[in-house]
């Protein structure tokens, strides 16, 4: 297969971005969407310095740089926004899991970093997902310390519950809600770990705290507000519903009731 | 036995070492604690725990992760689950059977008290993460539940669908958030640790690069911690992470530490088989695909040749015209043999001419009977997710035609050599998680990397390293202006500059892709003296001519992923060559490691006991000179040693 591959490239933070066009052919169809950049980048390099981009005036020639790590759809490094989607054109798969027998042979293709104010670009189709971290930091968790657990099945969770609480767990924190999200909103990031948490006996203690916390610090951190319009939920590569919005707008209320 | 190596195994039983030895260790009091500084490197199950842990007892602690993040590290891909000796399935399931079937597993090359040890803090792992909020699976009544995994008769592992190694990392990490958001932890993402520094004798910090601007940056501290998992990735494809690398190890190694059994690497046989040239990463499916699915070949060459041609269909073969291997040669266990085992099991098929795609190097796993038995809804819940992902990535789906798996390197069972105290030959540098050597001998049972990382990280290491700082807080914070500091820097500068100034012709990756050739085709599933001759001569050869015509474009001073691997390769040709020497001394068939001069007239592994009962711990002896061994003796006093036997 060939394709036509139309690429953010921006030297840093502080620089001003562009696309670049790239011809690339020999593409087998069971190949994945980054073995096709790996497959690109082999040729910038071998290249020395890619012509086209200096007659150009691109700045950042060579490979593109992009984040990735397992290729399997667990770690959550990888974040491009192809064609405009989030992820690109399959549904519920993240970048690395993506085949390019989903593409027309000959297509163009246009390949994007997320695209959000809390996530700057750190260069090409990387970006700063730092604010994530942060927002966790600010309560994602239950405070229990090493060593102070009582035995695990004196906690009696039922079925249902625990499988609920693992959908909300599945989520990788790539930020393809926030890159998808009109308004930047992570509200899908939240609700996924304020719900999961929610949902367990262990996690209830601090639940309305967390909520509010880590509300608080999205909002710090310039994420945009929710204003449901679940596109988040349709580009989730692992399918998190926007039921769990629900649940941590419950228990943000409940935080306020209580201030 | 090396004078250097010396064990702190504590006297007395077995059962009671671990006692003894928490008995014997000296504290530091919460105020001098304060005034402690640790450096852990990694947030995998072992790091994260690890920061985590040291943070809520009140040390400073830095943490360094390569990714954007500590929650990347590559333990969020194991799927399967994690082993602890709960009995909770009342199936005679004990601390005793749990190290028993390691030690086993391991084929006799892992220490017996480690071991225990790591059997007896099991079950409180799985309450640690129950508490932190992790989701595992449960029955009807609300309680946990647990399958059953290779290598061993019991139920004993617990499980968040096909995603445990997700949810425990996430436990670590939000406990790890807990400490940073306390102050306790201040947390480097995408730094890579690029050198450790030794001031007089003892580690006090490392050399790092801040990834995004490109700095070179010194860190100091009293204690390393080193957690930065296995070296898989010498071999290009396995199922490791793209990024995950042995540069920290090899540091390490460098500086003194000694690494110990670097030929025990282990191929998991339930991989998805290679397709074409392009690839750079082989996936895993989860070893817990066989407590239901059957491995099987055709009996017949002409359905194998029908099979490459796409003539016919798996599930067109008739019941008497399968064979299931595994079934046949190992009646006890059969598909739940260890992975070792079941490696070798379909190395034998497939080159008996049996294998089942195009390239001849694929076997099946077949959930037919499974979906029979169970009904779908069943099966979708304990495997949903895997027969996803492996539709995603074949365009077949696990529901209506077998699977096709094939072995894949998967983990490293050698690592950095460290004593009962998981301290290095190296004093205040301690190895932790799959970094370091010693809980699973010659081959690891599935589920229970889960369970050593954070066995290390929550339950060991914050105790031990104890003793190490109690005889420290008197000491000032390490100062980095020093000269030990200034020379540490001045070499990883050397080594970048070099790498740049070669501007050669070739990309890293291609000579990455060559040297995982040479290691799979000599160092790989059956290894014998003449190969790793020419596998040591070989990397030799195309470490000079990578020397000679690597290309690495850009510069330091940005975002260089090309520097990042350039840097790893040199560390992964090390390792190969590593390898092979230690691959080359041990003259016999044990675990993961199959020398084709050592095997039964069946065929099974032959291990050499009289021989070889020893860990082989390399001490680097400078460039280009032959590393030299020294052997620590494996006493086994608790147990008897067998030949392992899967069979009856």
């Amino acid at each position: 297969m060939e394709f036509n591959l139309k690429i953010w490239r921006q030297k840093n933070a502080k620089a001003k971005g562009h696309f670049e066009t790239y011809h690339i052919s020999g593409i087998e169809e069971d190949a994945s969407f980054l073995e096709m950049l790996d497959i690109l980048n082999e040729q910038l390099i071998t290249e020395g310095k890619d012509p086209v981009a200096v007659d150009k005036g691109c700045q950042s020639s060579g490979p593109v740089s992009f984040d990735h790590d397992c290729r399997e759809g667990i770690c959550g490094a990888c974040s491009l926004y192809i064609d405009g989607r989030a992820h690109g054109p399959d549904d519920h798969v993240t970048t690395c899991q993506l085949f390019m027998r989903h593409f027309k042979n000959g297509a163009t293709i246009t390949v994007e970093p997320w695209r959000s104010a809390a996530f700057p670009v750190i260069k090409d189709l990387v970006v700063n997902r730092g604010a994530f971290d942060q927002i966790l930091q600010a309560g994602g968790f239950i405070s229990v310390r090493t060593g102070a657990a009582q035995d695990a099945n004196n906690i009696l969770i039922s079925h249902d519950k625990a499988e609920e609480s693992m959908d909300a767990a599945a989520c990788v924190g790539c930020g393809a809600c926030v890159a998808t999200c009109k308004n930047g909103s992570a509200m899908l990031f939240v609700a996924a770990r304020v719900s999961s948490l929610a949902l367990l006996p262990q996690g209830k203690v601090e639940a309305k705290k967390r909520a509010k916390a880590m509300v608080a610090k999205m909002d710090e951190l310039g994420f945009g507000n929710c204003t449901n319009t679940r596109a988040c939920e349709m580009e989730c590569p692992k399918g998190i519903s926007v039921a769990h919005i629900a649940r941590l707008n419950r228990e943000f209320l409940k935080a306020k009731f209580s201030d | 036995m090396s004078d250097k190596l010396i064990s702190k195994i504590p006297e007395g039983p077995l059962s009671e070492k671990w006692s003894k030895r928490k008995a014997d260790i000296h504290l530091v009091s919460p105020n001098n604690k304060r005034k402690l500084e640790i450096i852990v490197v990694g947030t995998g199950l072992g790091g994260a725990s690890a920061a985590a842990s040291l943070g809520e007892l009140g040390y400073n602690v830095k943490v360094f992760c390569i990714s954007d993040s500590p929650r990347r590290a590559h333990s969020i891909a194991a799927q399967g689950g994690i082993n602890a000796a709960k009995n909770y399935q009342n199936d005679n399931d004990s601390v005793y059977r749990l190290f028993y079937d390691t030690i086993k597993g391991g084929d006799y090359r892992a220490r017996e008290a480690n071991v225990y040890r790591l059997a007896e803090v099991s079950a409180a792992i799985i309450d640690q993460c129950v508490a932190q909020g992790i989701p595992f699976a449960r029955e009807y009544g609300g309680y946990l539940a647990n399958r059953s995994f290779g290598g061993v008769q019991v139920s004993r592992t617990f499980y968040a669908r096909g995603q445990t190694g997700q949810q425990l990392l996430l436990g670590a990490y939000a406990s790890l958030n807990k400490e940073i958001a306390a102050g306790t932890v201040k947390s480097y993402p995408r730094h890579e640790m690029l050198d450790l520094v030794i001031v007089n004798g003892e580690a006090k910090g490392i050399i790092a690069r801040n990834l995004v601007t490109g700095q070179i940056e010194r860190f100091g501290a009293h204690a390393v911690v080193i957690a930065t998992g296995g070296y898989g990735n010498t071999y290009f494809l396995s199922t490791n992470a793209m990024n995950s690398n042995g540069s920290a190890a090899m540091q390490c190694y460098r500086k003194g530490a000694f690494f110990a059994n670097p030929c025990f690497a282990q191929i998991h046989p339930t991989c998805i088989p290679v397709h074409g040239d392009q690839q750079c990463k082989l996936t895993l499916m989860s070893e817990s695909l066989r407590n239901d699915g059957r491995i099987w070949v055709p009996k017949k060459k002409e359905d194998v040749e029908k099979l490459r041609k796409h003539q016919i269909k798996a599930s067109q073969i008739a019941e008497e015209d399968r064979d299931y291997y595994l079934e046949r040669r190992y009646p006890a266990f059969g598909n739940l043999v260890p992975r070792d085992v079941a490696s070798r099991a379909a190395k034998e098929r497939c080159d008996a001419g049996f294998g089942v795609n195009e390239t001849g190097l694929a076997v099946f796993l077949d959930f037919k009977d499974a979906i029979a038995r169970l009904g779908h809804q069943k099966v979708a819940e304990r495997y949903g997710n895997l027969f996803e992902m492996y539709e995603k990535i074949t365009a077949s789906s696990p529901w209506n035609e077998p699977m096709m798996i094939y072995p894949a390197i998967h983990y490293t069972m050698g690592g950095i050599w460290v004593d009962y105290d998981l301290q290095t030959t190296i004093p205040g540098l301690f190895a932790i998680g799959e970094a370091n050597f010693s809980d699973h001998g010659g081959n690891r049972l599935g589920a229970s990397a889960l369970m050593q990382g954070l066995a290390d990280g929550y339950f060991v290491i914050p105790v031990t390293i104890g003793d190490y700082l109690s005889k420290k807080f008197a000491e000032p914070k390490t100062d980095t202006a020093t000269k030990e500091f200034i020379e540490a820097e001045k070499g990883v500068q050397e080594r970048i500059d070099r790498l740049f100034s070669i501007k050669g012709t070739k990309s890293v990756d291609s000579f990455h892709k060559k040297l995982g050739l040479i290691m799979w085709e000599y160092v790989g599933m059956a290894r014998e003296e003449e190969g790793l001759k020419k596998a040591i001569k070989e990397i030799k050869a195309l470490k000079e001519e990578f020397y000679k015509d690597v290309l690495v474009p850009g510069t330091q001073f940005e975002f260089n992923q090309e520097l990042e691997k350039a840097l790893r390769l040199e560390d992964f040709f090390e390792i190969g060559e590593l390898m092979a020497y230690d691959a080359l001394n041990r003259k016999e068939s044990c675990g993961g490691h199959f020398r084709i001069e050592s095997q039964t007239e069946e065929g099974e592994a032959k291990r050499d006991d009289a021989n070889f009962m020893y860990v082989a711990a390399w001490e680097y002896k400078g460039k280009d000179t032959e590393p030299e061994l020294h052997k620590e003796p494996l006493k086994y006093e608790f147990i008897e040693v067998k030949t392992r036997n899967y069979k009856d």
